[in-house]
């Protein structure tokens, strides 16, 4: 179990590493840099910049080093907690993110909460009724959810309430807990806007969901065991419940795995639509602007956020599954 | 009789009829093969269906709602649509276009309009509806114009094109990663095995989304149209190899032990025929179905990458660029038709789900 554990631990270091390094050459690649960048921005409003200062700013920045130099210096920095300077705010980088990092994360595993608890009892409902109607209607709502992008949901949700209730959907705070510090009545607030954005994210996740929880145990369903059960004279809610359930949930569990990631990204998108204060309107900016510091951080901290979610996950699922445990040992 | 008649048919039949057989059981999945069918023939004959030119602005006719096409006038039949008329809303002031019963402007087939190339190579102008007449500003705006006066039934036909290419695309190009590292991993096992795994696994366990937006961001703007074009091709199927790859190793793994294989290698085949003329046949099925599922992830990937801006860039028309059109409330609350490109996005992902879904049954006609 312990190997187990570590190779897990391994494979979850390598993989942060490996977004380190994806979202530095991400940041590299274009051409020119926040210097250039910034040159043109005064060039398009009169002033200019001469040759001596773009040089000394670029110094300053540490533009002007090798590569490898500017990602072991930039490394080093992160893993003693300094992002660095935001060049497009002019403040530090952990600042201007602020909050948006932990909302994120609060929308992302609201969306997965959510989908657990929808997708749990109607998958087993649908398995159990087979071919009722209400199967229908969950498999159909189910693959509603799979072809409707999330972002258009999200379109067509604020364009309803808009049109239709006057309503402005959208936000994750009312007007007077914007900018307000945290409170218990800012996090009520809070608790009250997340279902929506929340919704929009889980859809298309339960929906995968719903099928392979149904698929699963339908497949325990036609076991001998729930047959004995059923001869012994167990109540049907027991019958399904105390074993079948549970057998068909491992896959279930495994699935968060690839769940997260697709939320987290998902909600960067939805974000934009539904105007949240995550994030994902920061990135898209930081990256018009080529605020490297700033988009940098941003995409190596939602990896390594989705890493460290990804090995929860995984940790949940051995304790969960106990044949895990002991393939582990040898 | 019957019966023995029908088993005479099931042992003579190829594994592509059975495969066809088991495939035509799926109803949703059938439909859904005519229903992808008929996008690419309208993505194949996008400027014949067009009614105007996709790129022509014209200020005058800005948000002019969708209207449609009168078959009968009091004399029979005779298809014609109304002109439209601008008016302005007394209570916000602006211009909104009303259809003007009295000008009747009359519709055809095959009518000529903008010149193009047919099939990209035989030069035409003609379309399959058109006004018998060109008139300067007004047209047959089926689905209505956006804020430009550009027609959205002939963007929408154009951006199909586009946005169904690059699904094709960038899946033969994933297709391409996922079968050499699957097969490697899935052939060779052992080390290479173990490392293009953790390879996979990094990869999958990276929210894509900022990843693509990092990568597609860094493109320059200087490009062409067709180079941004491949490079956002590029950048999607970066990261939905692996689960090509997957069903590759599987399929590889499955069949290293079969009779057949280890027959061949008995009696002296090389490596490669053995791959190229005994395994791969037996799995090219899992393939096709596989590919038909990743399909539907890359049209959404391009649709989103674009709607945020940093896919594919005007004049380029595609899904997402039309949707982008669609991104502010305001706008959508005076001009709802704009919304209507939702409509083809979400049948289309719906229908390659289902054909996948059919297609991975048949894959296996034996089961």
């Amino acid at each position: 179990m312990l190997i187990y554990i570590g190779r897990r631990l391994v494979i979850a270091m390598v993989t942060c590493v490996a977004i380190s390094m994806l979202t530095f050459v991400i940041i590299r690649l274009p051409p020119g840099d926040f210097v250039d960048a910034y040159i043109a921005n005064l060039a398009a409003s009169g002033s200019s910049v001469s040759a001596d200062q773009a040089e000394a700013m670029r110094h300053e920045y540490g533009l002007d080093r090798p590569v490898y130099v500017q990602y072991g210096l930039w490394m080093n920095r992160v893993v003693n907690g300094d992002f660095g300077v935001s060049m497009m705010w002019r403040r530090p980088v952990t600042e201007v993110i602020g909050d948006r990092l932990w909302l994120t994360m609060a929308v992302s595993f609201a969306a997965l909460f959510l989908t657990w608890m929808i997708a749990l009892p109607i998958g087993i409902y649908s398995a159990v009724r087979q071919y009722s109607i209400g199967d229908y209607v969950a498999t159909m709502l189910g693959f509603i959810g799979l072809s409707i992008p999330n972002f258009l949901l999200a379109l067509i949700l604020m364009y309803t309430g808009f049109r239709y209730f006057g309503l402005s959907i959208g936000g994750l705070f009312s007007a007077e807990y914007a900018q307000a510090p945290w409170s218990a009545a800012k996090a009520w607030d809070l608790a009250k806007h997340l279902p929506l954005p929340a919704c929009v994210l889980a859809l298309a996740g339960t929906a995968q969901l719903i099928r392979i929880m149904r698929a699963n145990l339908l497949d325990e369903l036609r076991k001998p065991y729930v047959v004995t059960a059923r001869a012994k004279g167990l109540t049907e809610s027991r019958t399904v419940l105390k074993y079948p359930v549970r057998a068909a949930l491992n896959p279930f569990a495994s699935s968060i795995a690839y769940l997260f990631p697709y939320l987290v990204s998902g909600s960067i998108i939805v974000s934009l639509v539904l105007g949240l204060p995550t994030v994902g309107p920061l990135l898209l900016q930081a990256l018009v602007a080529q605020d490297m510091y700033l988009a940098g951080t941003i995409v190596l901290l939602l990896g390594i956020m989705t890493v460290v979610g990804t090995l929860v996950s995984d940790l949940l699922l051995m304790w969960i599954e106990p044949r895990l445990r002991l393939t582990g040992r040898s | 009789m019957s019966a023995s008649l029908a088993d005479d048919r099931l042992a003579q039949a190829t594994q592509l009829q059975l495969t066809w057989w088991r495939f035509c059981r799926h109803k949703l999945a059938l439909v859904s093969l005519f229903i992808v069918a008929a996008f690419y023939l309208v993505a194949i004959f996008a400027d014949f269906l067009a009614i105007a030119d996709p790129h022509a602005t014209d200020a005058r006719r800005s948000y002019i709602p969708p209207q449609g096409i009168h078959l009968f006038d009091t004399n029979g039949f005779a298809p014609h649509v109304s002109g439209m008329a601008g008016k302005r809303d007394l209570k916000t002031f602006k211009l909104v276009y009303v259809p003007d019963p009295a000008r009747v402007l009359p519709v055809t087939l095959f009518a000529h309009g903008y010149s193009y190339n047919l099939l990209g190579f035989i030069p035409t102008d003609i379309h399959l509806i058109g006004l018998a007449t060109p008139q300067p500003i007004d047209g047959i705006f089926l689905l209505g114009t956006d804020q430009l006066g550009r027609d959205l039934f002939s963007r929408l036909i154009v951006a199909t094109r586009v946005s169904l290419s690059i699904g094709l695309v960038g899946v033969g190009m994933s297709l391409v990663l996922g079968i050499l590292l699957g097969g490697v991993s899935g052939l060779y096992g052992g080390l290479v095995d173990t490392l293009i795994q953790r390879v996979i696994e990094v990869v999958r366990s990276i929210p894509t989304i900022p990843l693509w937006m990092g990568l597609a961001a860094a493109l320059p703007n200087t490009w062409s149209v067709t180079q941004v074009y491949f490079a956002i091709t590029l950048i999607i199927s970066l990261v939905s190899w692996p689960e090509l790859a997957r069903v590759v190793r599987g399929r590889f793994l499955a069949l290293r032990e079969e009779d057949f294989v280890i027959a061949a290698e008995l009696s002296g085949a090389g490596q490669f025929r053995i791959i190229l003329r005994h395994m791969l046949p037996s799995f090219t099925s899992h393939i096709i179905a596989a590919t038909s599922l990743a399909l539907p992830a890359m049209i959404v990937s391009e649709t989103s990458l674009s709607f945020l801006g940093l896919g594919l860039r005007p004049p380029a028309i595609s899904w997402g660029i039309l949707l982008q059109d669609a991104q502010n409330v305001q706008v959508l609350a005076g001009a709802p038709w704009l919304l209507i490109t939702a409509i083809p996005v979400s049948l289309v992902i719906l229908s390659f789900n289902f054909l996948g879904d059919g297609l991975r049954d048949a894959a296996d006609p034996y089961g």
